[in-house]
């Protein structure tokens, strides 16, 4: 569909594909990108958003901080590992963390349906305060509002968040170079497979546990080792594939990775192959990649290693030559192209 | 992880290869039955690795890229009565219909719902009596034997407000209409091994005979497809033509005896229609006359409800190993997994899919 610059009345999606919203609009993956893509990022045009950055880095009298919002919308509201107040708590302090900011004050707004229990909102919002306790953070402002009840069991949490940033590094999507390695710090999938597991009552022989965690602390001391990072990014919804083809796309990069150097727990890549689901796209809530120098690689690695949350830390790939996107080798010699799921990803019928 | 890590072996792979190359000397094409395999070969990049002598050809095992069209649009129609929770695999939701999909219809205010197993919509039966809960009981022998289970507990509890919206098919149905059709291009097959450890391969023998065409039962990952086409190669190089069971580890030649008892009594043969290729003589499995009350197409009167499939789309030529995915004019142009023109693009296990996710 063709539109002239100065006339924009028409909704830039096109109404025919989908009229209504539809729950793939957020599920992270190419629907969310176009609403991003098509509607609010030309909406909203400015030098900010065009970083398509976890956040925001905004000059400040000479300082920069790093500001950031995301709502939390799960259900169950309790999994194995986490809830949703930790979620919340960490979701931003880790968005803050890879703008490479240390994160200082949280927003806090609650939209609470009408019945749900009292003793769950207090049971989410003492776990707010212990999260706000290990990541190191305030909640300095709130806002509550209840919507008229359904099922009386939904709780949804936006927060927002400010953080400093103390270093003079430009860590960004489009700071990546050609011969930058990419460290990842531990195995993928334990908070997407935690969350279905307890969401479809799937039950498995072990239990996995959600990876939930504030990263902002081993951040912190790759930063205070003066590693010369690039580019950070959490790995939530999207999963690893997701982010490395956000990243690939903003900074018009190629980057490989090598699948064997991706490790994914047994019992995480059991639920994977009876669900029919690709650990390199399910969600993660304590992971991310890290894009630096080729020369830094071992110092960071030794930084990681002795951090709880980087203790499985690996240098999984590298950004090359070749047209904007991702490819993952495997052990056979071949090669596949990583693309971005359309919508959620889906379990298989067999 | 056992039996997944040792079948992912790069080093078995290769040999395996290797003894492909060794053997082959006039060109070949074999063609995987099962969406599920299609995607294996092109996930590790093994089809880029075998000679060129042989020729992939991707078949009709993908449950969601056969259920016709008018089924999908029945679902849709079902799903939007306020009455009606409909339950579907997941895959399912995305399919296009004439003019929308599953996901959409829940957009609306329908009820629609992800399950991964027919008796988790029968106990949501349970739970809401005053809602006719549908199960959309799409699939091949494979999932067949869960639906007839959920459609017996039905019955023996008395549940009323249960019904199947039944798109089932047949794998050696459709086999032998390939094999029969005056363009087949199909030297051998590798049958579909989950499939097989259902109903058995004592069924292809006939088929192998007739038309002089080896089978082997074959799993899914990359050592089991690399060991079915070498059986496959040896026979035809051998101008050999048997049945074969490269996926021993789970198939037997007569497959689960409680499952076949169990979709025998609940079903029966009938022709069915498939997405792009048309209906097949006794390809498809409906619920038996005494348990036509859980029928969703007789409960809501759908039968009538006729929905022709647009011409645009050759996921049927696809789907029959006429043509590969980027012969199509329409591939990874107007036709993406975002706006799939058919369903060989949206799920999961179709070639258009697997050609676009790994081969762009």
């Amino acid at each position: 569909m063709q539109h002239s610059p100065d006339f924009q009345l028409q909704c830039p999606i096109p109404l025919s594909d989908y009229p209504r919203v539809t729950l793939a609009h957020g599920g992270g993956g190419k629907l969310t990108h176009q609403l991003i893509a098509e509607m609010f990022a030309p909406m909203f045009d400015n030098e900010f958003l065009r970083a398509r950055h976890d956040g925001a880095v905004l000059p400040m009298d000479g300082e920069r901080i790093a500001f950031t919002t995301d709502s939390h919308v799960i259900q169950p509201l309790f999994f194995p590992g986490g809830d949703i107040g930790s979620l919340a708590v960490y979701g931003t302090v880790n968005d803050l963390a890879m703008c490479g900011a240390r994160p200082l004050y949280l927003s806090l707004s609650l939209i609470i349906e009408e019945g749900l229990p009292m003793q769950t909102l207090w049971k989410v919002v003492q776990s707010i305060k212990t999260a706000c306790e290990r990541a190191g953070v305030k909640i300095v402002a709130g806002d509550t509002k209840v919507i008229e009840r359904q099922n009386g069991d939904e709780l949804f949490i936006n927060t927002s968040g400010v953080g400093v940033i103390e270093h003079n590094l430009d860590i960004r999507p489009g700071a990546i170079h050609i011969g930058d390695r990419i460290i990842i710090n531990g195995d993928l999938g334990l908070h997407g497979i935690a969350v279905l597991a307890q969401r479809q009552g799937l039950e498995f022989e072990t239990t996995i546990d959600s990876d939930c965690a504030p990263l902002n602390g081993l951040v912190g001391e790759l930063l205070r080792a003066d590693i010369s990072i690039h580019c950070m990014r959490d790995l939530t919804r999207g999963g690893l594939a997701g982010a490395l083809v956000e990243i690939a796309g903003t900074a018009k990069k190629h980057i490989s990775i090598d699948e064997t150097k991706i490790t994914v727990r047994e019992d995480v890549q059991g639920a994977c192959e009876i669900l029919g689901f690709d650990p390199l796209f399910v969600a993660n809530e304590g992971r991310f990649v890290l894009f630096l120098p080729p020369d830094e690689t071992e110092k960071a690695l030794a930084v990681m290693h002795k951090h709880p949350l980087g203790a499985g830390a690996a240098v999984i790939g590298l950004v090359d030559e070749g047209a904007p996107g991702v490819a993952a080798r495997n052990d056979f010699g071949g090669s596949r192209v990583v693309e971005m799921f359309s919508g959620e990803q889906l379990p298989r019928i067999c | 992880m056992k039996f997944v890590d040792e079948y992912r072996n790069a080093d078995a792979v290769k040999r395996g290869i290797e003894k492909i190359g060794a053997a082959v000397r006039r060109p070949w094409s074999i063609m995987e039955i099962c969406g599920g395999q299609t995607h294996a070969f092109l996930r590790y990049g093994i089809d880029e690795l075998l000679p060129p002598e042989i020729t992939l050809l991707h078949g009709p095992g993908c449950p969601v890229c056969v259920t016709p069209l008018e089924k999908i649009d029945r679902a849709i129609r079902l799903a939007a009565r306020p009455e009606v929770i409909l339950c579907s695999f997941g895959d399912m939701v995305r399919v296009p219909g004439s003019s929308e999909d599953l996901l959409a219809v829940k957009a609306r205010g329908g009820d629609v719902r992800i399950i991964y197993s027919p008796v988790d919509a029968l106990k949501i039966a349970g739970r809401h009596p005053d809602k006719e809960v549908v199960f959309f009981a799409i699939g091949f022998e494979t999932t067949a034997p869960a639906n007839a289970l959920a459609v017996l507990k039905a019955k023996q509890k008395s549940v009323s407000n249960f019904s199947l919206l039944c798109s089932q098919v047949r794998v050696p149905p459709a086999m032998e209409a390939i094999l029969a059709s005056p363009l087949n291009k199909v030297d051998g097959f590798l049958a579909a091994g989950h499939v097989c450890s259902v109903m058995g391969y004592h069924e292809y023998h006939a088929i192998s005979k007739k038309y002089n065409t080896p089978i082997v039962a074959t799993g899914f990952e990359p050592l089991d497809l690399v060991q079915g086409l070498l059986a496959c190669v040896l026979q035809l190089e051998g101008g050999r033509c048997v049945v074969e069971n490269q996926y021993a580890r789970s198939v037997t030649e007569q497959g689960n005896a409680a499952a076949q008892q169990l979709m025998h009594e609940v079903f029966q043969v009938t022709d069915q229609k498939w997405r792009g290729i048309g209906v097949i003589p006794h390809s498809g499995l409906a619920l038996r006359p005494e348990f036509s009350a859980f029928d969703a197409e007789k409960k809501f009167h759908l039968q009538d409800y006729i929905v022709h499939e647009p011409e645009a789309c050759i996921s049927g030529l696809v789907l029959q190993g006429l043509k590969k995915p980027p012969d199509c004019p329409h591939f990874s142009g107007r036709c993406t997994p975002e706006h799939p023109m058919g369903a060989t693009m949206v799920s999961s296990e179709g070639a258009c899919a697997a050609y676009y996710k790994y081969k762009k």
